[in-house]
């Protein structure tokens, strides 16, 4: 089991009081596996990613243990945290496209963020260069500044620079948002191949784009208010969920084959609750058309299924329960 | 490049001519007449003032029509020649700031240099400490917001009159001529600490602020963030944040080191130093239009001097400047 999450809450320190971005979250990714990560804005996925690599301030350790190849990440401590970002942690962030320093040629960047992390860069560099040429990018970009290179460019320099250490796990936050659909289908192409190269153990894909993750994920986990919902392989999710929430997800998005002007869209009616002070029990009660007195009390996230986990007191499994 | 250099220099020529014309019309437009004042100094009668003043008119060229002085002003400056001081009359306009401009550089240039070292790391340092922030950082913004002129008479008062360390008034002591001897030397130095200290604490809390603030920026930019999550040492990450956030202070640097020339106004006043600060006062006190005249002619050349030097040197240190220029290029 490569990446272990368990009861991980994180919390943001506001003037207002905490807001509970993430709640007793837990989940797992396999070795190889590519693990999209899904929900609405302001559901967690970005604190999730952000907190298992760099957890700083506003944001806050509540509790909850993370286990990467068995070893245990001190994710509160950022000193000790160092050893593994890069090495066996990496990210592809949100904002990749400013993610190099302006005034310094990459080459050189990327010299002196190896030696600063004890890596001889000229022994890297074979290897820099054969990953250059598998994104397709000229090898003279390290001798160019960031500003020369358009921003599809930028993302596949970040994507080779941050996966050079071959981590163990890759988070990519929402990396293909900014780019058009071809370049979208290229970049994810790309994180793929680089699994199979074995240049990074398994992925963490964070978007809000369904569609990309339908073809590259393994498993797709929906979060919904700071907690997961829903976790399954992607067929599963798309064909068979379980969780209300992930149902009337699925069938917010446009299909083929269906003329929408004959058949409006539908979307979740009600918004999110505000994570300042959430409602106890399921956090989707005031929004879920199956809610019923159960639902006051937090469901767990059980496995119902091999490798399908539910947070939800009406899927099937917990319907011979008493209710 | 020839094409970015070519529209710079033609800004700055534009700008010269039209700084150099206001130049001209602004002691004009004093109340008063120099020459009259001159006579009236002298205490003639009233016949013989007339002549002199008929006299001095047309030595100075005042009598003709004003487009003809402007004409006139334009061809002299042109040949160098900056004209006479009424004040110190008969000596030529450029001697009496050739002999002020020494002092100026002398106590200027190492109060602008060592402030921006200084404030520039200082800032640095600062910002990434919350309790130097906390406290040493109002102290610098006290520093900043301190007139030059109060904080030099405070000086003055409290280690020239209260302790009795350093002299405050003159560049060296009265009784000296100017020379090379180790007795000048001394006498310049200690003349000296007084000026440059009131423009040094006053320089380095700005500068210490500025960089602060430049530097906060830069450590919650994207790359900073990046690399924080690379989990690169904060030193490297530091070396980035201050190599970018230095970049703003070069230009307040040159811009500073180009009125090096207009000396320190106020602070030579306070402290009689005789530099082209004081000169202008002088200037204005006496009416003289031409003293004037060739001070500020030093302070616009001296402006655009290292506006351009700083063009040049952002092209030098900025990549984004540079290749800028080869897309429009």
């Amino acid at each position: 089991m490569s990446l272990q999450v368990e009861n991980l809450t994180v919390y943001y320190q506001t003037l207002r009081g905490n807001v509970q971005a993430l709640e007793n979250t837990t989940f797992n990714i396999a070795d190889g596996e590519i693990m999209g990560l899904a929900g609405e804005s302001g559901c967690g996925k970005t604190t999730l990613g952000q907190s298992l690599i760099y957890l700083n301030p506003p944001m806050k350790y509540m509790g909850g243990r993370v286990t990467l190849n068995d070893h245990e990440l001190p994710i509160a401590d950022t000193k000790k945290m160092d050893d593994f970002r890069f090495k066996e942690i990496s990210v592809i962030p949100q904002y990749a496209m400013n993610a190099m320093n302006p005034t310094c040629k990459i080459g050189k960047m990327t010299a002196e963020l190896l030696e600063s992390k004890k890596v001889s860069f000229k022994e890297v560099k074979a290897e820099l260069d054969r990953r250059l040429d598998l994104v397709r990018m000229s090898r003279d970009v390290l001798n160019m500044y960031p500003i020369e290179l358009s921003g599809g460019m930028k993302q596949r320099m970040v994507m080779v620079l941050s996966t050079l250490l071959n981590p163990s796990l890759l988070i990519a936050d929402e990396m293909t948002s900014a780019l058009d659909v071809s370049s979208q289908k290229a970049v994810s192409e790309m994180l793929v191949e680089f699994r199979n190269r074995g240049f990074v153990k398994s992925l963490m894909v964070i978007t809000h784009d369904i569609s990309i993750l339908y073809q590259i994920a393994n498993t797709i986990m929906i979060m919904y208010a700071g907690q997961p919902a829903e976790k399954a392989s992607t067929d599963e999710i798309i064909h068979a969920p379980h969780h209300p929430y992930t149902k009337m997800l699925i069938s917010a998005l446009p299909r083929v084959g269906i003329i929408q002007s004959k058949k409006r869209l539908t979307s979740i009616p009600g918004t999110p609750p505000l994570l300042l002070d959430p409602p106890g029990g399921c956090r989707f009660r005031e929004r879920c058309p199956l809610a019923i007195d159960k639902c006051q009390e937090v469901p767990p996230f059980i496995e119902i299924d091999n490798g399908h986990y539910v947070a939800c007191w009406r899927q099937r499994n917990f319907t011979n329960l008493s209710l | 490049m020839r094409q970015y250099f070519g529209r710079k220099l033609l800004i700055y020529f534009i700008t010269f001519f039209l700084a150099v014309s206001i130049d001209w019309l602004i002691p004009r437009f004093m109340p008063g007449n120099p020459v009259q004042g001159m006579i009236a100094r002298a205490n003639l009668s009233a016949e013989s003032a007339k002549m002199i003043y008929s006299y001095y008119m047309q030595a100075f060229g005042l009598n003709i029509p004003i487009w003809q002085q402007y004409l006139n002003f334009w061809i002299a400056i042109f040949h160098g020649d900056f004209g006479t001081s009424i004040w110190l009359f008969p000596e030529p306009v450029i001697k009496i700031i050739k002999d002020a401009v020494p002092y100026d550089i002398l106590l200027l240039l190492p109060a602008i240099l060592v402030s921006w070292f200084a404030g520039n790391h200082f800032g640095a340092f600062a910002a990434r400490s919350k309790w130097l922030d906390n406290t040493i950082l109002p102290i610098g913004y006290i520093l900043t917001a301190t007139p030059y002129m109060w904080l030099g008479i405070l000086l003055a008062w409290a280690l020239g009159i209260v302790v009795h360390i350093f002299p405050f008034s003159g560049a060296y002591a009265y009784s000296m001529m100017p020379s090379f001897t180790w007795g000048f030397i001394w006498s310049l130095a200690v003349h000296w600490v007084l000026p440059f200290l009131s423009l040094f604490l006053v320089m380095f809390g700005g500068w210490a602020i500025g960089m602060r603030n430049l530097i906060i920026y830069e450590l919650e930019s994207d790359y900073s963030h990046y690399l924080l999550a690379l989990g690169t040492p904060r030193k490297l990450v530091r070396k980035y944040a201050f190599n970018n956030a230095v970049l703003p202070q070069v230009t307040g640097l040159a811009l500073q080191l180009g009125v090096i020339v207009a000396g320190a106004l106020v602070t030579e006043i306070v402290f009689s130093y005789p530099g082209i600060g004081y000169l202008i006062l002088q200037a204005i006190q006496n009416e003289d239009y031409f003293l004037l005249q060739g001070c500020f002619l030093f302070i616009i050349i001296g402006v655009l001097l290292a506006n351009f030097a700083i063009d040049v040197v952002y092209v030098l240190v900025d990549p984004r400047t540079r290749i800028g220029m080869q897309g429009e290029g």
